[in-house]
């Protein structure tokens, strides 16, 4: 059988990848018609629905030549719509997109016409970025500004939105009379939330009228389209989608392709109604699709051929829709077209049996052959995992561009066991986003801001004094030179980081708030257990679990700091702690040698040395006390989660001279990973240093491993790298991912990036076009240590 | 405490036998190989490697050395290893990293307690320690002690051996170990002499023995271009060992990446007489082993 994409595939991906990002204003436009008709006329939940079913109803339909799955966020591939209710840009922030070197956005005169004269005028008080930063205290503030943390969602929504498989059981009539049976059963004389959930369930049921509009739009519009087609094959496939739009989104799917449609339609109807922050996610897509294609394989209604073609389309489909423009800080945290739509592939069944199946294979073809940037795939990778499945994913992964990352089903299962989830919905959980840990379809675990865990140590350092932006942000937890041991300044960094967490959750409260009351997502809430039994939202509350998360980055340079400090100011007494106070001033000029002892002649985290790796457990301990386990504003709690997407560059930009021998400025290391250099025995001492924190008790750990090609060549190279990643799974580890490319590869395309293009490489998390990375995170990529083995 | 000079642990080789190993490389060798890529290893004292290029003449080492062991030449800060106690000062000193040790006093336990880290891996890869050199049989003493300890705790051992040691030193560790990395360089007694210092016929010798005493044998064979390379001379080898019962032969092309490695010691490293066999050449004599039904593989 020929593998490899066919012309149609082809000629659909070249269009996804080569069509530059804009800006559309449809969306914004719809949206804001729809709330000067009905805002203060209606309550809020309903407001949100009328402007939902408002957008799917108006917006533009589109079906390229080709397409056998139809549906796009914007007008057409690469068209970003923006969501002024959340952030409404100004004109300069439409002009830097314009500009902006990396990750721009072109904007049409036109665009900006309509922004500065529709859009501007009515949201630029109302924007819930506006509403939120007004209500945030001046410590939150400074704090923000100065780097200590990000926050999620002052201009997207809350994400972690990802499918079950209760969309390939019931159509959206279906979930109407769920939905209607929900409100006849409400019982306005004894409860006090009867008529809030009456208002929400009504909601929800809008958006079922708006999402099958938008269908029937979609199978009239191919039916128009087949009327005029002279090809009679596309003739026939136009029929085809008309056919399938007749079934879903109204109804459940009956066919593979259906299957496929239904969850694209689902997944424009998420996206178009927020900006989640890692759009929407199919979660187990090879469990789901499973049954469909098994009956249509063993009727003989559907090839296998045919099946990959399907899947090629909806990896088409979600590559085309980049993420929406970001703008702030939020962009350095996050600075990539990539919209984290993550799907996972393998691990186990509901009953806990091997979850591996033929479409496993067929999504590890497809995402090996079509080679994009997104959806960004995973394997998860149980005990039961058959080695064929392993060897697959990493005969993949080790072509160098990060895909597909590795994640640990059993670590999943324990740790949402651990945060309370019932043992089947931990089965059909997985991770999103980057890594986090999640009961798909029936929780919102929410990321609320990246924690800079170095910079909490240099305000220790400066007795809660900030030297970059000269403030008192911190507690004064006295001078570090008065500090009579190790123990003592560890105590103070204690104190810090609790203080910083509790200013982080305090805006927390009043943004989970905001969203609870302002921004409801009655969509959304339509596909989350237990939303409709519930009848509240997913923002406020609605899904079974509510997690809240704050990720900790720089976990490895804090390590590295801390064995700098013991080692050498209190153990080995080289030099004293006012000393090195002056080196980090200095940015180390002119104290050279305590930099070489630093960097060179000091434990580091990711050899596996129990001196240092003792210390990033310590940290780490310190910060999941800090935040593990407090009370969250929907019934759930906090949980830590260590990973950075761009956020160690940006963060490290706002750190000084640590003392570890970084330079100040320079980024952070990224995930748990350990510094870039740091790590000098190997890949088995990383992931055993790595290891030796307690997974289990995260939300999700990043693990990033890159290798020198001929270390992975060969059969051999194959095996160990199946090995290191069994090993490490052995060991509880959550995630790893590889790059595979060679410095010099990495080097000569800094230097040549028009002759790199094509070049992926694994960021954090996710995967980037190297040329889209500013020049900043390409270094730190480059620096990472190249593991090479000894010949 | 017996104690053995080691100058290097390297963790994840997947080249030097089955798995993910943890190769222990020893210091000292009966062999002086023109091509040795690992000069460090040869001698059986602790050296310290200096890098010119790395140095940028500041002088601390010297003001550091309590033995006057640091002179300045033309040649940067050289070091006298006569004169040197491996205090190991002016490394610490040097903020270029421009001198390293070559060479650290390990226990048993102290290197166990290294292999052992890596367990994990070994158990999942099928891999374990492999113990190579210099040559590692010349410590037998040692590495007897240390292959027991590892067989008593499950870790399997390669030794990796260019066999010019007393076959006595084989016989304490033959039941031990589970796979021989053998060396065999040139057939030739004379030519031998010539590029490794030594006669080769003890090494043939000891490799028929082991072979007679049940060992599993990984040939392994550097072919050097111009050296060892010419068809009669591989013809050789393979008559020689065809009835051998040898698991797998591996062909080593030559590689340059120790050159630098001699300016560090300031040895010369005689470039002009070593070259790597052309692919072509390696899949010549790969198919020669084929042909009389050796398994065989270009690499490690």
């Amino acid at each position: 059988m020929e593998r490899g994409m066919n012309e149609r595939i082809r000629k659909l991906r070249h269009q996804s990848v080569t069509v530059e990002p804009r800006i559309s204003m449809e969306r914004a436009a719809l949206v804001t018609e729809a709330y000067q008709k009905y805002a203060g006329t209606v309550e809020i939940p309903i407001l949100r629905a009328l402007t939902f079913k408002h957008i799917m109803e108006n917006k533009t339909l589109c079906i390229l030549d080709g397409e056998l799955i139809v549906g796009e966020k914007g007008e057409g591939p690469q068209a970003a719509p923006t969501y002024p209710e959340l952030c409404c840009h100004t004109l300069e922030d439409f002009e830097i997109m314009h500009k902006r070197e990396k990750i721009s956005f072109k904007v049409s005169e036109e665009a900006k016409r309509i922004q500065a004269e529709k859009i501007i005028p009515y949201w630029q008080e109302r924007s819930l970025r506006k509403i939120i930063f007004n209500h945030m205290s001046p410590q939150w503030k400074d704090c923000y500004e100065s780097g200590i943390f990000t926050e999620f969602m002052e201009q997207r929504a809350p994400g972690h939105t990802v499918a079950d498989g209760k969309i390939y059981e019931k159509g959206f009539l279906d979930f109407k009379h769920d939905i209607q049976q929900a409100i006849d059963a409400l019982d306005f004389l004894n409860d006090e939330e009867a008529y809030e959930k009456k208002v929400q369930l009504e909601a929800m049921k809008i958006c079922c009228d708006a999402i099958m509009i938008y269908g029937q739009r979609y199978a009239k519009y191919a039916r128009e389209l087949a009327a005029k087609e002279t090809d009679p094959r596309r003739q026939r496939e136009l029929l085809a989608i008309a056919a399938n739009c007749d079934v879903v989104p109204a109804h459940r799917p009956q066919t593979f392709a259906q299957a496929i449609q239904m969850y694209w339609f689902v997944h424009i109807g998420v996206t178009s109604e927020l900006n989640n922050w890692d759009a929407f996610s199919p979660g187990r897509l090879d469990q789901h699709l499973y049954p469909f294609y098994k009956k249509e394989i063993e009727d003989g209604t559907l090839t296998e051929e045919q099946a990959k073609e399907l899947l090629s389309c909806l990896w088409v489909k979600f590559n085309n829709q980049p993420a929406p423009p970001k703008v702030g800080i939020t962009l350095k945290e996050s600075g990539t077209y990539t919209d984290f739509a993550n799907i996972n592939s393998g691990g186990v069944k509901p009953d806990g049996s091997d979850g591996v199946n033929d479409v496993t294979y067929l999504i590890l073809d497809v995402m090996d052959e079509l080679k994009l940037l997104q959806p960004s795939s995973n394997v998860q990778i149980s005990r039961k995992s058959p080695h064929k499945f392993v060897q697959r994913a990493c005969e993949i992964a080790r072509k160098g561009w990060g895909q597909p990352a590795m994640y640990n089903t059993d670590a999943i299962i324990q740790e949402l066991l651990r945060a309370g989830k019932d043992i089947v919905d931990a089965r059909e959980g997985g991770a999103s986003g980057c890594v986090e840990t999640g009961a798909f379809g029936k929780e919102a675990y929410i990321l609320t801001g990246y924690f800079n865990l170095p910079k909490i140590l240099e305000l220790t350092l400066n007795n809660g004094f900030d030297k970059l932006t000269g403030k008192q942000l911190g507690l004064q937890t006295g001078y570090a030179a008065d500090f009579q041991s190790y123990e003592e300044l560890f105590e103070a960094f204690k104190k810090q980081i609790n203080h910083f967490v509790d200013i982080k959750i305090a805006g927390n409260h009043i943004i989970e708030k905001i969203y609870a009351t302002q921004m409801p997502c009655p969509f959304l809430s339509i596909i989350i257990s237990d939303c409709i039994k519930k009848g509240k939202d997913y923002n406020a509350g609605g899904a079974r679990y509510n997690t809240s998360y704050i990720q900790g980055v720089g976990i490895g340079t804090l390590a590295d700091c801390l064995s700098s400090i013991k080692y050498n100011v209190f153990d080995k007494k080289r030099f004293t702690m006012q000393e090195l106070l002056q080196a980090l001033d200095a940015n180390f000029v002119g104290y050279e040698h305590i930099r070489h002892l630093a960097l060179n002649k000091t434990p580091k985290y990711g050899n596996d040395d129990d001196y240092a790796d003792q210390l990033m457990i310590e940290a780490f301990n310190a910060f999941y006390d800090a935040v593990n386990g407090r009370k969250n504003r929907k019934g759930g709690v906090y949980r830590i989660d260590m990973l950075p997407t761009t956020c160690h560059v940006y963060f490290g930009s706002v750190t000084g001279a640590t003392p570890n021998g970084r330079l100040a400025g320079k980024p952070l290391s990224e995930g748990i990973s350990p510094e870039q250099g740091a790590d000098r025995r190997g890949p088995t001492a990383v992931i055993k240093s790595a290891a030796k924190m307690d997974h289990l008790r995260t939300g999700g750990t990043l693990l990033n491993q890159k290798f020198n090609p001929s270390v992975v060549a060969g059969d051999e190279g194959l095996e160990s790298m199946v090995s290191l990643v069994r090993t490490y799974f052995n060991m509880d580890g959550h995630h790893i991912q590889f790059n595979v490319i060679d410095r010099k590869t990495l080097l000569d395309a800094q230097q040549h990036p028009e002759e790199y293009k094509d070049l992926i490489v694994r960021v954090a998390g996710y995967s980037d076009y190297f040329h889209n990375l500013n020049k900043e995170l390409q270094d730190e990529i480059i620096a990472r240590t190249e593991h090479t083995c000894m010949r | 405490m017996k104690k053995a000079i080691v100058f290097n642990i390297q963790k994840f080789c997947i080249h030097d036998g089955p798995g993910i190993r943890t190769t222990v490389f020893f210091k000292g060798c009966p062999l002086r190989c023109l091509w040795c890529h690992n000069p460090e290893s040869q001698s059986f004292n602790k050296e310290i490697l200096f890098n010119p290029e790395k140095c940028t003449g500041c002088g601390q080492c010297r003001q550091r050395c309590p033995r006057g062991a640091i002179q300045a030449t033309p040649r940067g800060w050289i070091h006298d290893n006569t004169k040197c106690i491996f205090c190991e000062n002016c490394i610490d000193v040097c903020v270029n990293n421009a001198r390293e040790m070559a060479g650290r006093a390990y226990t048993v336990n102290d290197l166990m307690e290294e292999i052992e880290k890596d367990r994990p891996f070994y158990e999942q890869s099928g891999g374990g320690v492999t113990l190579s050199g210099g040559e590692a049989i010349c410590q037998i003493g040692f590495v007897a002690e240390l292959v027991k300890t590892c067989k008593k705790r499950s870790i399997s051992v390669a030794i990796d051996t260019c066999g010019y040691v007393p076959f006595s030193s084989f016989e304490r560790i033959l039941g031990d170990v589970d796979v021989f990395l053998y060396d065999i360089k040139l057939m030739d007694p004379v030519l031998h002499e010539k590029y490794t210092g030594k006669d080769n016929r003890l090494i043939l010798d000891n490799l028929q023995r082991l072979v007679a005493g049940g060992a599993r044998i990984n040939l392994r064979v550097p072919l050097i271009e111009g050296i060892n390379t010419d068809r009669s001379h591989i013809l050789d080898l393979i008559d020689f060992v065809k009835g051998l019962n040898i698991s797998l032969v591996n062909l080593l092309p030559y590689h340059a990446t120790g050159s630098s490695k001699y300016l560090k010691l300031h040895r010369d490293y005689p470039h002009h007489l070593l070259a790597r066999p052309s692919d072509e050449k390696m899949e010549e004599i790969k198919n020669l082993f084929e042909v009389h039904n050796l398994k065989v593989k270009i690499g490690g």
